[in-house]
């Protein structure tokens, strides 16, 4: 069962450039949460917080009851082997093959002997469809397989918390879809508590359970996937559907009178200039991404299968309704 | 002095402060966590031949001119005041003493430090030292130890090298090409030189491998701002090395000369 996560009044800046400040959530043991926000709004930053690789200036990071945020060396050493993160560029180690690459943790901290690493290093590696490139060196391969081959290593310890920087970054949509299915029957499979960071929003749409979102030096919102899909903050719905016009500029903010004028022209409906990019395709809760069909389904999963599969049904039905109403309508304007 | 240019000044100088400081915190760390098991001898042993492949024959081809060169020095000298007698005493005093520390410093920082650098500046960049964090282990243990053991152990060992063939090439340049004589040359030759002139240089051999590799380890450990900062970062640990090595080099033969009587005087 995964662990619980909590981030009270977190502040970090570097210098006199302030990152965030005062961001304050829970992510709850054993789901999958989503972290968005424009680039450079210190996304990153705060994966690296929350595994005590960065200091934050103010506030704490409660997991298991101790504080990341100030925990000795030592102390921090420890509680990491229950991460396992996975970098933007899947941060093998360069001069070790594949299979050295997600090896190199069970060597380092269990005595198991090398028959059963190889069993393990295996299993993982049939897990994110790298079986036959264990020989390959980092440099070797492809970016998406770097990717995969880091997620492999992050699994490796069994860990119950794993943190995914843009985990889509540099992949194909198609890779996109494989590796969503894969984060979702991971944690159906061994229940750790997910945190991605991405931009990604037609991921961040059908996977989560919670999203949040960082603008503006600040946590605009973080709470269940529903709540920040129907709201109609300017924030989220500008990013939700990658519009130019709202609050969220080039350089990261806009000023005031701008904002002011772009939200006046959308409450009229004026949209202008390109959007939609990067899966932004509006707001609108959609459909759960589910378990695949082989996968055995813990309680919490069997649980959303079965509200997915109402929502949908009263989905249908209203369709249904919607679709014998016009149908009346249009037989008794032939009457 | 405007306040703004006082507090860029202040700001500078702080700056410089911690960087001394973090060196310093790194350099404990390293001393700290010598002794933690499991000794990671795999990584020791390629970082020593790594140290010594770069290193061997470079320090080979400078020792030999600097070993003439001194020769050819002192050869002229010695003739000039009618004591060719002490060109081989003289000319192994230098070697020893000076010539040997300082080339394996140059060669151990210049070719072993920089690639030292290099190599965990590269890994910084790529996060590879993070993902190493994460996964819950101690990149000063697992890398920056055996990293500093195996630069001073091949930096002992080269300043053998540098004797060695220093004094040999001393020894062809004044016989072969200055027609000294090999009776004189040899006869003198602990004339001036003794025994804890080896000890001392092979001791300042220890801590200058030690510096380089500390620094070098510290400077690519820091290293940020993709390609360029891992270029940067070597370029600041050769200096930085190069000047550490001498300031350290003239401290240690100041304490050297009160500590040891000096043969001859």
């Amino acid at each position: 069962m995964g662990v619980e996560i909590r981030v009270e009044g977190l502040t970090k800046s570097f210098g006199h450039q302030v990152i965030w400040q005062d961001v304050s959530l829970t992510l709850p043991a054993g789901e999958i949460s989503v972290m968005l926000g424009p680039s450079g709004t210190g996304k990153s930053v705060f994966l690296k917080t929350l595994v005590g690789l960065l200091r934050p200036d103010r506030g704490s990071v409660l997991i298991q009851g101790q504080d990341v945020s100030r925990l000795r060396e030592h102390a921090l050493y420890e509680i990491r082997k229950l991460f396992g993160v996975l970098f933007q560029d899947g941060a093998l180690f360069g001069s070790m093959s594949l299979y050295d690459n997600i090896a190199f943790p069970l060597r380092e901290h269990t005595r198991k002997p090398e028959s059963e690493i190889r069993r393990i290093v295996l299993e993982k590696m049939d897990m994110v469809g790298l079986i036959g490139a264990e020989g390959k060196l980092p440099g070797e391969i492809s970016g998406g397989m770097r990717k995969r081959a880091g997620l492999a290593r992050a699994l490796v310890l069994d860990p119950e918390i794993i943190l995914f920087d843009e985990p889509d970054s540099g992949l194909d949509p198609v890779r996109v879809a494989y590796l969503n299915q894969l984060i979702v029957d991971l944690n159906a499979q061994i229940d750790a508590t997910f945190l991605i960071v991405t931009h990604d929003i037609a991921s961040a749409r059908q996977v989560p359970d919670n999203i949040g979102l960082l603008f503006r030096r600040e946590l605009v919102m973080f709470g269940p996937r529903e709540q920040l899909l129907t709201s109609d903050e300017p924030v989220v719905g500008q990013f939700l559907n990658g519009r130019m016009q709202g609050p969220i500029g080039m350089a990261e903010e806009k000023d005031a009178a701008q904002v002011e004028q772009e939200l006046a022209e959308l409450d009229a409906g004026r949209h202008t200039g390109p959007r939609g990019g990067k899966g932004a395709s509006g707001e609108g809760v959609v459909p759960r991404l589910l378990p695949s069909p082989g996968i055995t389904r813990s309680p919490r999963w069997q649980a959303i299968a079965e509200r997915e599969e109402m929502a949908a049904l009263r989905a249908r039905v209203a369709d249904h309704a919607r679709s014998r109403r016009s149908a009346r309508d249009a037989a008794e304007e032939v009457d | 002095m405007s306040p703004s240019a006082t507090a860029a000044l202040t700001a500078k100088a702080t700056n410089g402060l911690r960087h001394c400081g973090n060196l310093f915190a790194l350099a404990l760390d390293v001393l700290r966590t010598v002794p933690r098991r499991p000794f990671q001898a795999r990584e020791f042993i390629q970082q020593a031949w790594f140290v010594a492949s770069v290193t061997i024959l470079p320090t080979a081809l400078v020792s030999i001119p600097f070993g003439a060169v001194i020769s050819l020095q002192i050869g002229s000298l010695t003739r000039q005041l009618g004591a060719q007698s002490f060109t081989g005493a003289a000319s192994v005093l230098a070697v020893l003493r000076e010539a040997s520390p300082i080339v394996t410093a140059l060669l151990i920082a210049g070719a072993g430090g920089s690639a030292i650098c290099a190599d965990l500046g590269a890994r910084k960049i790529r996060e590879e030292i993070d993902a190493m964090e994460v996964l819950g282990i101690d990149p000063v243990h697992r890398l920056v130890v055996p990293r500093v053991l195996a630069t001073m152990a091949v930096s002992v060992l080269l300043n053998g090298l540098v004797s060695v063939v220093g004094v040999a090439g001393g020894y062809f340049f004044n016989v072969v090409l200055q027609h000294g004589t090999p009776g004189a040359y040899l006869a003198s030759f602990t004339a001036l030189a003794q025994l804890p002139d080896l000890y001392a240089a092979e001791l300042k051999a220890l801590v200058f491998g030690a510096i380089a590799a500390i620094v070098a380890a510290y400077k690519g450990l820091n290293a940020r701002g993709g390609p360029k900062g891992v270029g940067d970062a070597v370029n600041q640990s050769v200096v930085i090395t190069f000047m550490l090595l001498f300031v350290t080099n003239f401290v240690m033969t100041a304490v050297y000369f009160q500590i040891v009587p000096q043969k001859g005087g």
